[in-house]
């Protein structure tokens, strides 16, 4: 019972994290339709959102990662401030009933009041990488894909490439920036973009304002590296999660620092009890929780 | 999951896939197998455009709400897919299925103006539709044409099996009746257009048979059979309160021209400007009630999410029930709602209300007095004074507004070059007042800006009859214009611009052109001419090569003075208005004298044989 009565909360502002699914066609609905697009679907679902002041109010909304044109997701992410709210699974239904086929809600959740946007948490993101229907892969196997990846990223001591930006050409090592990347068989894969080939690539990269990496950067290298066509066409990329690290304190006030910790503790704790290690990233979802 | 008719390699190819892919929130999905008609409703302009008009939304929405009509969106594939779909021979599809628009039974194209007439021969082209009705056989859609152009449909007869003269809600049931049951006896196209001639309104181009005297002007203009009928008269919706309105409207992904809730609150006006076809083909002016756009206020704006509403007429102003549909929209103000409120009269009530809705400092005042000088705005019926103007500009610069939009049109029948440098000199004047302020109480310089388009005469207008002028001749008016702008006091605080006189001249053709010029269509199709109304895409010189190639003499059409006894292409139909009415009002616009607006006085133009709206207003 950690929810404090409604009534008493409606004097203050809400801050929700919102998770999104996109998918079908969607995926040609750019980065800015898709903001002005749950402008609307936030109305339309009775979300008491909160507006800035001024002549021409704007609601409170901010996403935490673009996602490119063609690229589907599992794992996105935007923030919110409402005056009052539902509980976390009336929110998702309301949202979901006005929502178009390709866009599902996953989550809503109270973040502290004082937690940092989205945007700035932004570290790293998984990515999986697959050859669309009709296409025919050039890695003939799961074995060879991953044999291949195995020589590509743990053999090679640093993966230099430049990066082409407005004003100048930078050299980036991708080694550093690429914390996972293996060949994956997807038999536990269910995309809503089914059905999917029996293996893909499996990314995770970082991700964020600064040293963002985008997986079709890495997949051109990688295509360059075993002498094959890079063909953009020919690959679909889907986000699957979109994370901060677990070390980067995600609230702001003294108090609330702390009381962070202590969770963070308490989290690292119940890893530890069930023998597992603490994860150095942590999806942005799980900054929230949710609302009863 | 739904199958696009492009694959993604086209669409991450092309600028803004979102256009091709429906999808939009409200849209509607049906299985195409389980309805009896198939309707494709058509914008032929891109998408952004198309989505903002109510007229498709209206009848999407009334057409699906019969179950056994399925009825889909489409609208011009922009440039770059256009070829791609010319190369690889993709036929145009519809949104919501991403089917063939050539499997259609009907394709509805609506025709707003002029310059999109190349882009109707697009569509057909695309869909691998024969352009020319007659090649048609059963196998394609029957392809109907709606909208103000078709107040003379006459330059697209070919292209059409069927054009709908007048408002949609009142015929199309009827017409999908009649397809129904004709196709269930099996019988011929040509049979069931025979038919459907017979519905008031529908006009079928193929049952009528024009004849041309010797100087080029039409000598006959007759049905081919006896049971044709000689005229059409246009379909009105006469109850605009118990009638179809998109109650969930289309919200498109992309943001459209109109990314708001539109409510039209009339159609018609009751002002009578000569030059205004508007005014004249939707007579008698026809108001919904308050009732029914407050519900449909609070239903679209909960059903689409948007964030702004707008008023929709010819003239918001004469409204009868203004000041209570403005308070009621203010108080949705305060749950986040913008209100946009085109077409007001500038005067003290509406600045009210204007400044509750808007950022004064980032908004303009529109004023169209559409001419320079108060003989000319008596010629053109404009009841607008130059009092009238500058009181409002007055009210509205103590009222802390500093920019203002004025309006006018060259080329207007009896124009001379006083009027034209009265149009800078107005501004000024204008210009002047806002100087008055003293300077404490005023925030810095205004600004004025003048556009000027050059006027067209268009069907069902007193001014029907009128001559038009070279293109040299109306750029020489703008630089008029423009040179005397720059002898007045305030110059600096005016800004001038006008429109390219290439158009005109073209729009001067189609808006009064009869069959002859529908070749050039084609002809100008054929070299490439398609997106005429977007100045990026327009090539005068194709146009030009167009003419010449079939022959066909722009100044025939522009540059005569038309004779009110001459045969017009459109004189076959009946808009309610007329053609006595017209003529009088003709020549009250040579004597430079007014005509009363229709609440002062009715002036028997013709409308009041529809029975109802302003006409009856004041008898029970």
């Amino acid at each position: 019972m950690d929810a404090a009565p409604q009534h008493l909360e409606e004097a203050f502002v809400l801050n929700i994290r919102i998770k999104f699914q996109k998918y079908g066609v969607m995926k040609f609905i750019g980065h800015l339709d898709m903001m002005r697009y749950f402008q609307k679907a936030i109305r339309r679902a009775g979300i008491d959102i909160a507006y800035s002041e001024g002549y021409s109010p704007h609601q409170i909304m901010s996403f935490a990662a673009p996602l490119g044109l063609g690229v589907t997701s599992d794992g996105e992410y935007f923030d919110i401030e409402v005056n009052a709210s539902m509980s976390s699974r009336e929110s998702i239904d309301a949202l979901n009933r006005v929502m178009v086929e390709g866009v599902s809600i996953l989550e809503y959740r109270r973040l502290p009041d004082t937690a940092k946007p989205s945007m700035s948490l932004v570290a790293a993101a998984d990515y999986l990488i697959y050859v669309k229907p009709g296409y025919e892969s050039e890695f003939h196997s799961l074995p060879e894909l991953s044999r291949q990846v195995s020589r590509y990223y743990e053999m090679q001591p640093e993966i230099l490439i430049t990066k082409q930006t407005k004003k100048s050409q930078l050299e980036m090592n991708l080694k550093d920036l690429i914390y996972e990347m293996k060949g994956l068989n997807f038999k536990d894969f269910t995309l809503k973009d089914g059905p999917l080939p029996e293996y893909g690539l499996f990314l995770k990269v970082s991700a964020g304002s600064s040293d963002n990496v985008k997986p079709e950067l890495v997949l051109e290298d990688f295509c360059r590296f075993c002498k094959i066509e890079y063909n953009p066409m020919k690959y679909q990329v889907h986000r699957l999660e979109v994370y901060a690290k677990s070390d980067e304190i995600p609230v702001k006030g003294e108090q609330e620092r702390k009381s962070y910790q202590n969770q963070l503790k308490q989290l690292k704790k119940s890893f530890a009890a069930q023998g597992k290690t603490f994860p150095e990233f942590l999806p942005l979802g799980q900054l929230g929780k949710d609302i009863r | 999951m739904r199958k696009l008719a492009l694959n993604d390699e086209i669409l991450l190819k092309i600028e803004k896939p979102a256009r091709y892919i429906g999808n939009e929130v409200n849209s509607v999905m049906k299985d195409p197998e389980k309805a009896d008609i198939r309707f494709a409703l058509c914008f032929p302009d891109v998408y952004e455009i198309g989505m903002s008009h109510l007229g498709i939304q209206i009848l999407y929405d009334m057409f699906n709400q019969r179950e056994d009509v399925c009825c889909e969106r489409v609208y011009s594939p922009w440039s770059d897919l256009h070829q791609i779909m010319k190369e690889r021979q993709i036929p145009l599809f519809t949104l919501e299925n991403q089917s063939p628009v050539k499997g259609m039974d009907f394709l509805g194209i609506t025709i707003q103006y002029e310059m999109c007439y190349t882009n109707i021969l697009q569509i057909l082209d695309l869909s691998q539709i024969p352009l020319m009705a007659k090649e048609r056989a059963w196998e394609h859609p029957l392809v109907i044409g709606g909208g103000p152009c078709t107040y003379n449909p006459e330059p697209l007869a070919e292209f059409f099996d069927l054009f709908y003269i007048g408002e949609g809600e009142t015929r199309y049931y009827e017409l999908f009746d009649l397809y129904k049951s004709a196709r269930e006896e099996d019988c011929s196209r040509a049979e069931f257009l025979r038919r459907a001639c017979k519905i008031p309104g529908i006009y079928v181009p193929s049952l009528y048979e024009v004849t041309y005297g010797e100087d080029g002007t039409i000598a006959s203009f007759e049905p081919k059979y006896e049971d044709v009928p000689a005229v059409i008269k246009k379909e009105i919706q006469m109850d605009l309160s118990d009638t179809f309105y998109p109650r969930r409207p289309l919200v498109p992904f992309l943001k459209a021209t109109q990314d708001r809730v539109v409510l039209e609150i009339q159609r018609g006006c009751i002002r009578g400007c000569r030059f205004c076809q508007a005014g004249m083909i939707y007579r008698p002016t026809r108001e919904r009630n308050l009732k029914m756009l407050k519900d449909c206020a609070d239903e679209m704006l909960r059903s689409t999410g948007h964030e702004e509403i707008s008023l929709s007429s010819l003239s918001s102003s004469d409204y009868s029930s203004l000041p209570e549909l403005l308070n009621f929209l203010i108080e949705s103000k305060e749950q986040g709602v913008n209100i946009s409120l085109p077409s007001l009269r500038i005067d003290a009530f509406s600045l009210e209300a204007m400044k509750k809705v808007q950022d004064i400092r980032k908004s303009s005042l529109t004023f169209a007095p559409e001419a320079g000088s108060q003989r000319l705005r008596d010629v053109i019926n404009k009841g607008l004074t130059e009092e009238d103007i500058l009181k409002g500009a007055g009210l509205a610069f103590e009222g802390g507004w500093q920019k203002v939009k004025l309006y006018f049109m060259l080329g207007l029948p009896t124009e001379t070059e006083e009027d034209q440098k009265e149009i800078p000199r107005l501004a000024d004047r204008i210009a002047r007042r806002y100087y008055e302020i003293p300077k404490d109480r005023r925030n810095g310089k205004c600004q004025i800006t003048i556009s000027a388009s050059f006027f067209v005469p268009k069907p069902f207008t007193p001014f029907q009859w009128a001559s038009m002028y070279p293109k040299e001749e109306y750029l020489k008016r703008a630089r008029t214009v423009n040179e005397e702008m720059k002898e007045q006091l305030n110059r600096k605080s005016l800004k001038f611009n006008w429109h390219e006189a290439d158009v005109t001249v073209l729009e001067g053709v189609f808006a009064r052109g009869d069959r002859r010029v529908g070749q050039v269509l084609v002809k100008a199709y054929q070299k490439g001419c398609l997106f005429d109304a977007w100045t990026e895409s327009f090539d005068n010189q194709k146009w030009m090569e167009a003419f010449e190639e079939c022959g066909i003499s722009i100044d025939f059409y522009n540059l005569r003075q038309r004779s009110t006894e001459e045969i017009l292409p459109w004189d076959f139909i009946d808009c309610g208005v007329s053609r006595e009415f017209l003529i009088r009002e003709w020549n009250q616009a040579q004597k430079g004298e007014v005509t009363l607006n229709c609440r002062q006085r009715c002036n028997g133009c013709g409308a009041a044989t529809f029975g109802g709206g302003v006409c009856f207003e004041h008898q029970n």
